[in-house]
């Protein structure tokens, strides 16, 4: 670890020996670096930790380190306001349009990154315009359609708009990644015989793994938290999603601050370790360009 | 590759398809409710109006005008505050240190949490009774204070730093990743040159972030300007409409009055208005042009 340490910038003009252990004693370095992680560290992590405290403190407790803990608030969220249930209806959605985004993403992501046809142009346009629409302002005009078709109060409804919304991000995003698997490798596989869909099935598709991860968890993540929809469209108790349930445990339980970072905690769990796992892929997906397009 | 084939439109007919049905002709449908007098709630009134709802919502409603300065200063004040720590933020899980894998897992942690989950940890952090502020009070820091939510000199303030735990890791994620591409021989040259520090950050870092600042800016003012959930669930638009943006104002008529004709017009009034800044911006910002 103390030779990553040493910084790039100093080994173009080498300085006799150079004197790695000051460098740990660099005063600016804790000014500079140490300091405001520190401090930023603790605005990130005081908020998640109160949330945690107050979901295993008996009630009316204040000790800030809660000991012995309690799982009373958790069993009065999952089994008595029926978090369980919007729990099993969140992670329906989410794993619904996990899939569906995938895979439209990949089909559509291929076909710009391998393709030339016409109306492509028209097409990466319209998708990059989609980012501008705001999801709040179409409530009104999908309400109408999703009555008319019969999907309010549905988890496929909500699986459908969710995807509608994610969809255009996330083929741009597959296209970069396809674009960055070298094209030869496909056409050598072509060349052996093989067909151009079992070119892309062998060759291709395992060397997308970490963008199927990447543009699998954003997906999943994005339909789990959405709020918006899943209010306007299912209104009936039994499908209410998970922030639906925590907007109403808001409001309703305004007093009950453990039932509501219990919910907290319930609705927390899935996305951050589902973040944990996929941030290191998303950072690196975002700089080899995928970004760019 | 050839390029006449139907291959790649069959490849993206799904895509296509939902984003015409679920994108394009609701945008088309807003359009022609905005003209109309529609409640669902009041059926036997619904009927075309012409431009009415465009004159009562330019004239005879002081909310929509206050809504709409509340969104510029949310915008302005919100991605302005983002984009500067999370340029921050990204240098410094950039640099090598011990633990930094862990570090950016746990920093960039709450992009990933909803906003109506941020509500809820916040409201547990700033609650009248419970919350941070008597904790520090206790320690001697500071006075209790009262509702922070609740008080209409602390509401703006308190919101802005809720939305800003969320919001600042967007940023850095995408600023982190940018920086990466910076190829190192580039410092090293500059560090011949004799540029310290701060000059090897202004010749250097910056010129090359340029495009990704501007993109992410953009992307992400959009968003706060449509930014919901938060604000729906931590203050509700109040005290008093002071904390209405004018999202939260169409998705109140929406959900609340199901007022869908005036809602539409509100509606319409957000395209015009994200449609001429991203333009302006675009431009302004002269972006891709250096490519």
């Amino acid at each position: 670890m103390t030779q990553t340490l040493t910084r790039p910038a100093t080994t173009v003009e080498p300085p006799p020996a150079p004197p790695r252990r000051r460098r740990h004693r660099d005063p600016s370095r804790f000014f500079r670096l140490h300091l405001p992680l520190v401090l930023y560290l603790l605005f990130t992590l005081i908020p998640f930790y109160w949330m945690i405290v107050f979901a295993f403190r008996p009630a009316g407790e204040t000790a800030l380190v809660p000991w012995p803990i309690t799982l009373e608030h958790f069993d009065t969220v999952w089994n008595g306001i029926g978090f369980g249930l919007f729990f099993q209806n969140s992670l329906i959605i989410a794993l619904g349009t996990l899939v569906v985004v995938t895979v439209f993403a990949l089909m559509g992501g291929y076909a710009l990154a391998r393709f030339k046809f016409r109306g492509q142009r028209v097409f990466l346009l319209a998708l990059l315009c989609t980012q501008f629409i705001p999801g709040a302002m179409m409530l009104i005009p999908l309400f109408v359609i999703f009555k008319s078709a019969g999907l309010l109060n549905s988890l496929t409804g909500l699986i459908i708009a969710d995807t509608a919304f994610q969809l255009p991000l996330a083929l741009i995003l597959m296209s970069g990644f396809v674009r960055n698997v070298p094209v030869e490798l496909e056409e050598a596989a072509m060349v052996d015989g093989c067909t151009r869909l079992r070119a892309f099935f062998a060759v291709t598709l395992p060397q997308l793994r970490p963008a199927l991860v990447a543009v699998g968890s954003f997906a999943f993540i994005g339909a789990w938290n959405n709020f918006l929809f899943a209010l306007m469209f299912a209104s009936r108790q039994d499908k209410f999603t998970l922030p639906v349930g925590l907007s109403y445990a808001l409001g309703e339980f305004n007093t009950d601050f453990g039932a509501l970072a219990a919910g907290g905690v319930v609705a927390a769990v899935p996305v951050v370790l589902v973040f944990a796992v996929v941030q290191r892929f998303l950072v690196q997906g975002l700089s080899a360009g995928a970004v760019k397009g | 590759m050839r390029t006449r084939t139907w291959a790649p439109y069959a490849l993206i007919a799904p895509t296509l398809l939902l984003m015409v049905v679920f994108l394009l002709y609701p945008i088309a449908s807003v359009g022609w409710f905005s003209l109309r007098q529609h409640t669902v709630t009041q059926p036997w009134k619904n009927g075309f109006i012409g431009f009415e709802n465009f004159r009562r919502m330019l004239f005879d409603d002081p909310l929509f005008w206050q809504s709409l300065v509340f969104s510029a200063k949310w915008v302005v004040v919100e991605v302005g505050l983002q984009l500067v720590l999370g340029l921050v933020l990204a240098l410094i899980v950039n640099e090598t240190f011990v633990g930094r894998a862990l570090a950016r897992s746990l920093v960039f942690s709450p992009w990933a949490v909803s906003g109506v989950l941020t509500t809820g940890i916040w409201i547990l952090l700033y609650n009248p009774s419970t919350g941070i502020f008597q904790q520090l009070a206790q320690w001697g820091i500071g006075d209790p204070g009262t509702s922070v939510l609740g008080d209409p000199a602390t509401v703006f303030p308190a919101t802005v730093v809720t939305e800003l735990w969320r919001g600042v890791p967007f940023f850095a994620i995408l600023l982190l990743a940018d920086l990466q591409t910076i190829p190192n021989d580039l410092y090293e040259a500059a560090s011949v040159d004799g540029a310290g520090r701060w000059r090897r950050f202004v010749s250097v870092t910056l010129p090359h972030l340029r495009d990704a600042i501007v993109l992410s800016t953009l992307l992400r003012a959009v968003w706060e300007f449509n930014n919901v959930d938060l604000i729906y669930t931590l203050t509700g638009g109040g005290p008093a409409n002071q904390t209405t943006t004018l999202p939260l104002y169409v998705a109140r008529k929406a959900v609340d009055s199901h007022d869908f004709g005036y809602g539409s017009a509100l509606t319409m009034a957000g395209f015009v208005i994200l449609l001429f800044f991203s333009i302006l911006y675009l431009r302004l910002s002269k972006f891709g042009s250096r490519a």
